[in-house]
């Protein structure tokens, strides 16, 4: 039987221990004695959340598959746990083996959200391992950063041996092969990693030095070692219905945040919202095909007995082949039980028909993301969602029985007025209207609006890069300003109105664009005793603060400045195939309030096509025709 | 179809609470693919019960599941299947076709049959009661002067109240060893099973409990159910209040043994596995 590395007293006296045995069902066991490499891979926050990520999953898979490896995992112990392992000195471990983390050869940790990051040190300091890579001895697994916040890795760059930037089917077998040889030869932590700077996509922040203008601004990013390229390329896979997918992924005992099969449809957007890091960082768009995705989803229902299966991606509505997928797994699995859960879909025929065989209409509401109130502003941001097609499409919903709508927004776009503001409060009111102008004997009770706005943070790699975020304190007038503006709509009281906290926003800001002299009030964050600052309850603002005014930093100089076109970005030596110059492009295209068309429409140049595939090459529609094409979508 | 599967839970499953325990079973059905019968409407589940909760960080020999299912195979095969689909720390080691419920009448949940349950609770290694208690032998001597009192009277929590139950007549029976545990067994079965069971004996699977080298342990059976209740840590920390000592909750592994069902006529007990419906 496995041994567990906690007592029973410790497991029945903690919450939810089951967050720490393993044992799931398809754990993978392996002895590690008979293993050349061990890698432990990590995602910073409780374990729920954790363990509803498709991509861990699949490097899990992935690197299982080897012979030589066995990969496990750890995440972020609850703050009761932690009390107690630091109480009784009990090193962090993997789940797996319930070894410590400190013996394996690898530590992988994904990088979901920037608010995360004080996790990471929690997980390196329980486990024994020195916060700075440059403290690390030969002894120590090498620390691997990965994910959508490896776009810009510099505030936590010091904590990191290596980030893998891009996509993890390509070169993970590289680095482990190349790993086990140097290994073998009796290699230094050096040498290995002035290997691993050599293979595409990977970068070892300790090989390349920063240096700052006067006004804070860097004056120049150069590598500091021979072996470290110039700028590091994104990882693509290029062939999704030809490589590694989890087909039988972990399944938790307790209930995690995503119970169910997540079948990834494809990756990538066509849409080029101008504010969407994911739009532009996971460019081109490419799908899976058809038949392996059914192939897919009957090996994972089969091995994992999930009641449930949802298709991922970020425009589900843009796969090609929807319609045919959707059918296919109703018509399969619906009658064994299995839910289909949907993601947001454009509200259109299809969509309503699909949802009323796979909802409850009485409980289930619709969803629109026009993320801004107006038209202008919605030209601004490149959201190609109007206002006629979300008053079309909820009328739709109305007459075959819906009567629940949740709206999404955003405060603090660029160049939003007052009337943009107001506009979020007039859209959700009209689209109450659109509900009360059916007869009252045809419809379905009161209409219920739940419009929520979330504060806009200028992201690495987007059109608004440059932009100006607005502060705190303007976020709030904001929101005060628009919840004035609820309560004097016809329909206030069939419209709820929710925000998010904005402190918390601010500092996401100043992660998402930061460089690194961050790392330093990270580190003192989190000693101070900050920790799972995503999360409302453990969320410190004052301690922040403090370590900022400790470290020197200026959150002002990071989200308060509209930056200069000339600047130096921290994440300007990544090539994710879309250019500098394509984002600046659309930045005064946006500015303009110019629509730029989607992938489908035509091809804006934005660079991804050097990658070879996708979406670039379904279309032959060149440039020249663009403002032709931008015409078109506005009638 | 109505059937009964009987199962083990042991190692760290034990810390896996019930709730959790019913999602992973219907995955595992799932899995195995049985043709378990689903409920109607817009979020179908299985139709499953299960006969007694078992408590976190308990372990069992005698856990309970009824299904109701559209089409099965043999006993063998179906116990198999469904082993095959589970992980450590779950074993499936009975199933039983229940008879249908008559038209017109009531269905008997396993869980309204369960009057009475087996178990051994054992002192872990590193822990010590206190009490001069040093050995099997000592331990045995202050029970048995434990159960000698006229009542064993404890405050007992309910939703609405506290108040005090004497828990001695719930208590049916005390052993320290194996074999006098099996012996005085035999003695609360119905007739027909005593023989039965003996002939079987050699089939029983082995036991999943924890066992301890310090040796003291004792097999208790306890009233279970929805008319009377009595949970075996509640039996212990009465034992170390009538000593004196502080109970810790955490020294003690309890383990179940096997769940009961009473005939009301004669009053004796059959294991929910020996009866059919």
């Amino acid at each position: 039987m496995r041994k567990l590395a906690l007592s029973d007293e410790i497991l029945l006296t903690i919450e939810k221990p089951a967050r720490y045995i393993g044992g799931e069902v398809n754990m993978k066991m392996k002895d590690p004695s008979k293993v050349d490499i061990r890698f432990c891979m990590c995602f910073p926050d409780v374990y729920e959340i954790g363990m509803s990520h498709l991509g861990i999953q699949i490097l899990y898979d992935m690197f299982n598959r080897r012979e030589d490896t066995y990969c496990e995992r750890v995440y972020s112990p609850w703050v009761d746990m932690d009390k107690l392992m630091r109480e009784r000195n009990i090193p962090l471990f993997a789940l797996e083996s319930q070894d410590p983390v400190k013996d394996f050869d690898f530590l992988g940790i994904t990088l979901q959200y920037e608010m995360c990051y004080t996790n990471i040190l929690q997980v390196l300091d329980l486990s024994g391992i020195p916060l700075y890579a440059k403290d690390r001895t030969e002894e120590h697994p090498l620390v691997i950063g990965g994910g959508p916040c490896s776009y810009n890795p510099e505030p936590i760059a010091d904590f990191f041996d290596f980030f893998y930037i891009g996509e993890g089917e390509t070169a993970y077998n590289e680095i482990l092969d190349t790993y086990k040889e140097y290994r073998k030869a009796g290699k230094t932590r050096k040498e290995y990693l002035e290997r691993v700077a050599q293979i595409e996509g990977m970068y070892v922040p300790a090989f390349y030095d920063v240096k700052y203008k006067e006004d804070g601004t860097i004056a120049s990013f150069t590598p500091n070692n021979e072996h470290a390229p110039k700028t590091v390329k994104k990882q693509v896979e290029m062939n999704l219905s030809d490589t590694y997918y989890p087909t039988a992924p972990l399944v938790p005992f307790i209930k995690a945040t995503q119970d169910r099969v997540v079948l990834e449809i494809q990756r990538g957007c066509i849409r080029g919202c101008r504010f969407c890091q994911a739009g532009m960082i996971y460019r081109p768009t490419r799908e899976r095909s058809l038949e392996y995705l059914k192939k897919c989803a009957y090996e994972m229902l089969s091995s994992t007995g999930h009641e449930e299966i949802s298709l991922s991606s970020l425009s589900s509505s843009d796969y090609s082949c929807l319609q045919e997928l959707v059918y296919f797994l109703i018509e399969e699995f619906g009658s064994k039980g299995v839910n289909i859960s949907l993601p947001s879909l454009r509200i259109d025929a299809f969509a309503l028909d699909v949802m009323s065989k796979v909802q409850d209409i009485r409980k289930s509401s619709l969803t629109f993301a026009p993320e801004a109130g107006t038209q202008r502003l919605r030209d601004v941001i490149n959201k190609g969602l109007s206002e006629e097609a979300i008053l079309g499409g909820a009328m739709k919903a109305f007459q075959s029985g819906w009567n629940k709508v949740k709206l999404y927004f955003m405060l603090g776009l660029p160049t939003e007025t007052e009337e943009d503001i107001e506009g979020i409060a007039i859209l959700s009111d009209r689209i109450a209207r659109e509900y009360y102008t059916i007869p009252k004997d045809q419809r379905n009770g009161k209409v219920a609006i739940t419009s929520s706005t979330s504060f806009f943070v200028p992201k690495p790699f987007t059109p608004f890069q440059w932009s100006r975020m607005i502060t705190g304190e303007e976020y709030v007038q904001r929101q005060r300003f628009l919840k004035g503006k609820m309560r004097e709509q016809l329909n206030a009281k069939s419209i709820k109105y929710n925000w998010h906290e904005a402190e918390v926003t601010e500092l996401e800001g100043v992660f998402a664009r930061g460089d690194r002299r961050i790392s330093k009030a990270i580190v003192d964050a989190y000693q101070s005793g900050c920790l799972y600052d995503s999360w409302s309850e453990y969320f410190n603002y004052e301690k922040w603060m403090n370590a900022f005014v400790a470290n020197g930093i200026e959150m002002s100089f990071y989200n308060g400045r509209e930056r200069d076109t000339e600047e130096i970005f921290p994440w300007d030596f990544i090539d994710v195939g879309v250019t500098k110059a394509f984002l600046l492009r659309e930045y005064k295209r946006a500015k303009s309030e110019k629509v730029t068309p989607n992938c489908k429409q035509a091809c804006a140049n934005c660079g991804a096509k050097e990658f070879g595939g996708g979406v670039c090459f379904e279309e032959d529609l060149c440039m020249a025709d663009l403002e032709e094409v931008t015409d078109e979508s506005k009638n | 179809m109505k059937a009964r599967i009987k199962f083990q839970k042991y190692g760290s499953m034990k810390f896996v609470g019930h709730l959790d325990i019913m999602r992973y079973f219907q995955k595992v059905f799932r899995r195995a693919n049985i043709d378990n019968e689903y409920s109607k409407g817009f979020s179908p589940h299985q139709i499953m019960s299960f006969a007694a909760p078992l408590g976190v960080g308990l372990t069992s020999d005698g856990e309970y599941l009824d299904v109701q299912l559209l089409s099965a195979d043999s006993p063998e095969v179906m116990i198999e299947r469904i082993n095959a689909a589970l992980t450590e720390g779950f074993h499936i080691i009975g199933y039983r076709p229940l008879l249908e419920t008559e038209p017109n009448t009531k269905t008997v949940t396993a869980m309204a049959l369960v009057a009475s349950a087996d178990y051994l609770v054992s002192l872990k290694d590193g822990y010590e009661i206190g009490a001069d208690i040093n050995s099997k032998e000592s331990f045995a001597e202050k029970f048995i002067k434990f159960m000698q009192s006229e009542e064993i009277v404890i405050g007992k929590k309910t939703k609405k109240s506290e108040m005090d139950v004497d828990i001695k007549p719930m208590i049916t029976l005390v052993a320290f060893e194996e074999e006098d545990y099996e012996a005085k067994r035999r003695n609360t079965l119905e007739e027909h099973l005593k023989t039965e069971e003996t002939s079987l004996s050699n089939k029983k699977p082995d036991s999943m409990a924890e066992v301890y080298e310090n040796g003291i342990k004792i097999y208790l059976q306890l009233d279970t159910g929805s008319s009377s209740n009595l949970k075996p840590e509640l039996v212990v920390e009465a034992f170390c209040e009538s000593l004196g000592v502080a109970y810790n909750q955490y020294a003690w592994q309890s383990h179940r043994i096997e769940v009961y069902t009473r005939n009301s006529e004669t009053g004796k007990l059959a294991g929910l596995d020996q009866v059919d419906r």
